[in-house]
């Protein structure tokens, strides 16, 4: 018999190395094994408590970024002009000493002509830091056209919100409902939960336009229309409110239900809380029929009914204003099913079900003790949990929609119970948040007063002239956008050209990739970023620094390119003062370590961006004298500190015992490496739920510099923040919006969930752009990363328009057709492929899958640039002009770009054998050249 | 024409079972596949045109999406490909050279390079499309099984298991011993109905399919829930001190 010898016990490689993935934002552990020198096998940690052993598709291709030929190798100056692709290679001296020319006459006299923003940074601590140490208030990474709405209706609601600050309670939930994810951030740890919850046999329920990734293993797909996600949640609350299915008590102990709002039509403080004279809520006491302090552990809270109080004015509690909101029958299920492309039967049957769920409650035989000292001898929850990302968020309503969801959460007691949604540590915070952003007031050569993002509560936090003008160069924290607290990336380039409200010096990007699939109309970018001064001849914007690690379709359009490491060539640190990686039971935070040198002229950006630092004498990163506080980023990961006692990473501090806080460990890094790159601190499983009010958890969080003070953190049914811009904008108080945006800020500004049609769709005749298009992440690909990937790439290397069957037969168009897709300001042409599994009045694609012809090192004739195409171009960045002024295209609490709310229509495209050129190809880069494509053996 | 080696009933089966019940159709056990088999056994696995026009390369597993049914019932399915190991492997028996060959000590079936002429009679004869012809070495390649992980004693036991099934992060890849009824594959087989493809054609494989679990519609009575009237605040008020009053 013919047979073969094998070596069945090869050893994998000669060295293996621990770190974190950079392959998405999931930051999974990861083992490297090395052979020779080079990578040759990267796999899940199985001690990482993110994922546990496992690694998706982008993680395992990691070794095909790190190879990529599209790797930049040396620092590049523009010689021609801007987008040319004219750059020649020049040494890190010479780059840091230009940067730091620029910049340091920009700090010596108006440090807001400094624009630094990032994109999928994850060393925003760093970042943002630097920022304010500069002095300018224009800083913010990616959030702006990401998740804000997530993130700020989450924080002024509970405290926290999904992803990064909280996840399913995967062990005992019983009904799962999915809104608006196909597959995001928290990947591994997503697939795990699903399987488990499948395998557990609990119920999920998608709702999404487009029944692709998580959707296809659900046990029901709702495809609602994109934008009315809002309108069908507050159906779901109307029909439990009206069924009196909602958990009293929970909203009496744990959330603002009861506080008292105060009733004064028209006049001033109406809408806002009846406090004591110590600025403390009142709640009503039945027992007492009096109105007492609200914090108070022995009150029963009258969660309805009108009161008088001892000053006269009349309130009520929160709880039935938001009864009253939502039993509006404009939320009935035949009101509404219409709109969202769902039918009533199906709402009522969901509300039915998750009555059901949540009536039968998870107990945990586990003690705890609430902050008033009462102890319980159980923990008792509702088993519905509940997950959303960008697909509810980057829509004109996504900041109402997304209270909408909490506001049901805690309608159901829902709210970090066994069985629900549950806070990853270092959440919850307290709520309303209140940390007032940075750049008030900006003097040359001085830092920021704080952090230049922020919180706000209130007018008087924003970011504004006395005439109500922004700011910032973003507008974040202005009256278009009062809770901008991720700032406006998608608005800096457009507002610097116009000047709007100042001209800028320098725009310093790092890692957005704004020349295409980072920016609505990447086309007109490149436009803005090449635009002159018509008397001078100079570019609007004079520099432009761009620190990425590959060639990107955004290098050319730089003046000077500091080439960044792949994410296998530094430290970095996944910090709980950033974004942080715990979990329900625990914190937990990460370093990358170095697997292998670069073997380019590249250096890591932060270690960059500290020396940079030291050159401009920023404080904190020089000492008295001058000379540099840290050598590299890796020692300020150590050794600074935020606060006294908390620095960036979290363990092994002090004599390498203490937790959270304890003075910096000159070992840390070694500590952390020794233990596979990451720290985590396990909660007592009486700490793990209730957290807002669990007194364990409360202290133990303290202790460990998660949170300043113990107290307990109460729920926000009823914002209030809210309703003091709305109270300004009808002309109440001393600071006011300029009188245009009056109207638009006491509208949306409202401190009850509410749902209106996405601006787009306001804007638009239905009838002229009758479809929704909306693209959905692909699970082998983050972003435009994955396209010089030499694996990914063949698993995925173009994209087609995806629309229902109905609609592509009433068409006449068949699969492969190619069509134009037009919105209101652009057109792409693509092919076409009709599915069952959609919303039959949206089309989608996948995203940032076309590329600009010449960029990533792709040769011309790549499918990326022939067939693939990008949604981008017929996004636009503003609202149709109104009365003269233009507006973002983006929610108006957060400003977050509305990219989902496009309207489109698609016709047929005769002849077409590609996708329209975009801009001519881009000049490959001095340096760079198409490697061996073998990367191992 | 190669004679498949005598193997005793009862023998061992070495195979995986995988499960469409929660496979989200990720590529991570694709891409794993390709980066241990790219170093190890039977690699270098090529990569043609990788920066180019046609980008193809050899992957021992590949993940394709479909559709099924119309309406409500209708679902997306993400199935992944690869070597079934079969017990009547026409891809062994069609080899003029022997180069294919299933191993009787645990029935994983393997190209010896060495011997193979890169006639290609195999990926004829397979009909689950199974066999990657690599165009760079003139060989016929496939999954292995990752037999220089199953048994490599470098590693932890624990580790000892496919590159494929080690990082699924559904868990819906299993490895085990499938001609033995009381393994965990085997059991899981058994309980969860999982099924060989194509069995009409009987090339008997080892590794089993486990369908999507019926998707539980519980949906409870459509509840005619009551239609909000009247006095919001009235309302409440009754409701509330009822409701209080039964905490």
């Amino acid at each position: 018999m013919p047979s073969e010898t094998i070596a069945l016990s090869e050893p994998v490689g000669d060295t293996v190395k621990t770190s974190t993935c950079y392959m998405c934002a999931c930051r999974c552990g990861i083992r490297v094994h090395l052979k020779d020198g080079r990578i040759r096998y990267i796999e899940g940690n199985p001690n990482h408590p993110i994922n546990r052993g496992v690694l998706c598709g982008k993680g395992s291709a990691g070794i095909m970024q790190h190879y990529s030929p599209a790797r930049l190798r040396n620092p590049l100056l523009r010689v021609g002009e801007r987008g040319a692709g004219e750059l020649k290679e020049i040494g890190w001296d010479q780059a840091l000493s230009l940067a730091a020319g620029w910049l340091g006459e920009i700090r010596r006299t108006d440090p807001r002509k400094l624009a630094f923003y990032t994109g999928r940074d994850q060393s925003q601590s760093l970042t943002g830091f630097w920022a304010k140490e500069f002095g300018t208030p224009n800083f913010a990474a990616h959030g702006g056209f990401c998740a804000v709405n997530m993130a700020a209706a989450g924080l002024y609601s509970v405290g926290g919100s999904f992803w990064e600050f909280g996840e399913p309670d995967w062990e005992h939930a019983r009904l799962f409902l999915l809104f608006g994810v196909a597959e995001d951030h928290d990947s591994n740890p997503f697939k795990m939960g699903l399987a488990h919850l499948r395998e557990r046999g609990a119920r999920i329920i998608s709702v999404n336009p487009v029944r692709t990734g998580y959707s296809a293993i659900a046990d029901e797909w709702v495809g609602l229309r994109p934008g009315t996600d809002g309108l069908f949640i507050l159906s779901l609350i109307h029909l439990l409110l009206a069924a009196e299915q909602v958990d009293l008590e929970f909203l009496a102990r744990y959330t603002n239900a009861g506080w008292l709002v105060v009733r004064n039509p028209g006049g001033a403080g109406d809408g806002l809380f009846a406090r004591d004279h110590a600025g403390r809520p009142l709640v009503w006491d039945r027992r007492t029929q009096a109105p007492v302090e609200a914090s108070r552990a022995d009150v029963a809270p009258r969660l309805a009914g009108e009161v008088t109080l001892a000053d006269e004015r009349r309130a009520v509690p929160a709880f039935e204003l938001l009864a009253e909101r939502c039993l509006d029958p404009a939320y009935a299920p035949e009101a509404v099913a219409e709109r969202c492309g769902v039918s009533p039967g199906c709402i009522r049957r969901i509300a039915a079900e998750i009555a059901e769920a949540a009536a039968e409650s998870v107990v945990l035989a586990q003690p705890w003790t609430d902050t008033a000292g009462r102890q319980h001898g159980e923990m008792r929850g509702r088993p519905v949990a509940m997950h959303a990302m960008r697909g509810i968020s980057a829509h004109s309503n996504g900041f109402q929609t997304c209270r909408a969801l909490h506001v049901l959460q805690m309608l159901l007691g829902a709210v970090d119970t066994p069985g629900s949604w549950r806070y990853k540590a270092p959440f919850p915070r307290p709520a309303p948040p209140h940390a007032p952003p940075g750049g008030k007031e900006v003097r040359p050569g001085t830092p920021l007063a704080a952090m230049p993002l922020g919180m706000p509560l209130g007018p008087e936090d924003l970011l504004v002239d006395k005439a109500g003008r922004p700011l910032r160069i973003d507008h974040a924290f202005s009256w278009e956008a009062p809770l901008a607290i991720h700032g406006m990336l998608h608005t800096v380039i457009a507002n610097a050209v116009a000047g709007d409200p100042y001209p800028i010096d320098t725009l310093f990007l790092y890692m957005a990739n704004m020349a295409w699939n980072s920016s609505p109309e990447p086309e007109k970018t490149c436009r803005l970023l090449t635009a002159k001064d018509e008397k001078t001849g100079e570019y609007r914007i004079p520099h432009v620094i761009y620190a990425d690690a590959y060639f990107s379709e955004t290098v050319p359009y730089a003046d000077l390119v500091l080439p960044d490491t792949t994410y296998l060539e530094r430290f970095d640190c996944i910090s709980l003062l950033d974004r942080p990686i715990g979990s329900a039971d625990g914190p937990a935070d990460a370093v990358r370590q170095p697997v292998l040198p670069p073997d380019r002229n590249v250096r890591p950006f932060q270690d960059v961006l500290i020396e940079l630092a030291a050159r401009l004498g920023l404080p904190t990163f020089v000492k008295k004298g001058g000379s540099p506080t840290y050598k590299d980023y890796a020692d300020y990961i150590v050794r600074h500190e935020r606060k006294p006692g908390i620095g960036p990473l979290a363990g092994w501090r002090g004599d390498g015992s203490a937790a959270g806080r304890g003075a910096p460990n000159p070992t840390q890094l070694e500590r952390y490496i020794a233990n596979g790159c990451f720290w985590r601190h396990e909660l007592p499983p009486a700490a793990r739920y209730f957290k807002y009010a669990n007194r364990d958890y409360l202290e133990t969080a303290t202790a460990l510099g998660l949170l300043d003070r113990p107290d307990p953190i109460t729920l926000q049914l009823y914002a209030e923040p809210l309703q003091r811009f709305r109270l300004a904008g009808l002309g109440h108080g001393a600071i006011l919006p300029p009188p245009e945006l009056r109207e638009r800020v006491a509208r949306y500004a409202d401190p009850l969930p509410f749902w209106y049609p996405p601006f787009e769709q306001e804007a638009m005749s239905g009838e002229e752009f009758p479809l929704s298009a909306i693209t959905q992440r692909p699970m082998p690909m983050y972003h435009s990363w994955g396209s010089q990937n030499a694996w990914l790439r063949q698993i995925l290397g173009d994209n087609h328009l995806y629309l229902a069957r109905e609609t592509a037969a009433a068409m006449g168009l068949a699969d492969g057709d190619w069509v134009h897709v037009a919105s209101r300001s652009g057109r792409v042409r693509c092919r076409v492929r009709a599915m069952e599994g959609v919303n039959s009045m949206t089309v989608w694609t996948w995203n940032a899958v076309g590329k600009r012809s010449g960029a990533w090192m792709l040769a011309p004739d790549a499918p990326e640039f022939r067939q693939g195409f990008l949604l981008n171009h017929v996004i636009a960045t503003f609202l149709p002009e109104r009365e003269g002024r233009q507006l973002p295209s983006g929610d108006p609490i957060t400003g977050q770009a509305a990219w989902y709310d496009v309207l489109v229509r698609i016709e047929k495209a005769i002849n077409a054998g590609e996708t329209a050129s975009r801009g001519p190809s881009l000049m490959r880069l001095p340096g760079l050249a198409v490697q061996s494509r073998r990367i191992a053996a | 024409m190669t004679s498949l080696a005598p193997r005793e009933a009862g023998a061992k089966k070495l195979g995986l079972v995988i499960d469409l019940d929660t496979c989200v159709g990720c590529h991570a056990c694709a891409v794993i596949c390709k980066e241990w088999n790219n170093g190890g056994h039977a690699g270098p696995l090529p990569d043609y045109d990788p920066y180019g026009m046609h980008p193809d390369g050899v992957w021992f597993n590949r993940i394709h999406t479909y559709e099924a049914g119309e309406g409500a019932a209708g679902r997306t399915v993400h199935f992944p490909r690869s070597c079934l190991h079969c017990d009547e492997p026409a891809c062994v028996t069609v080899c003029p050279t022997g180069a294919s060959y299933k191993r009787a000590e645990d029935g994983i079936v393997l190209v010896n390079a060495n011997l193979c002429i890169g006639c290609k009679l195999c990926s004829w004869a397979c009909p689950y499309g199974a066999r990657e012809f690599d165009e760079e070495a003139g060989v016929m390649k496939k999954c292995t099984l990752c037999v220089d992980r199953i048994y490599n004693e470098t590693l932890p036991e624990a580790e000892r298991v496919p590159a494929c099934v080690a990082t699924c992060p559904a868990h819906a890849r299993h490895f085990g011993d499938l001609g033995d009824p009381t393994s965990e594959v085997s059991q899981l087989v058994e309980s969860r109905g999982g099924f060989d493809l194509m069995p009409e054609i009987g090339y008997r494989p080892v590794n089993k399919y486990l369908p999507p679990r019926k998707r539980a519609c519980s949906a409870p009575p459509l509840s005619e829930f009551p239609v909000a009237t009247g006095n919001v605040a009235e309302r409440l008020l009754g409701w509330l001190d009822r409701v209080l009053e039964r905490v």
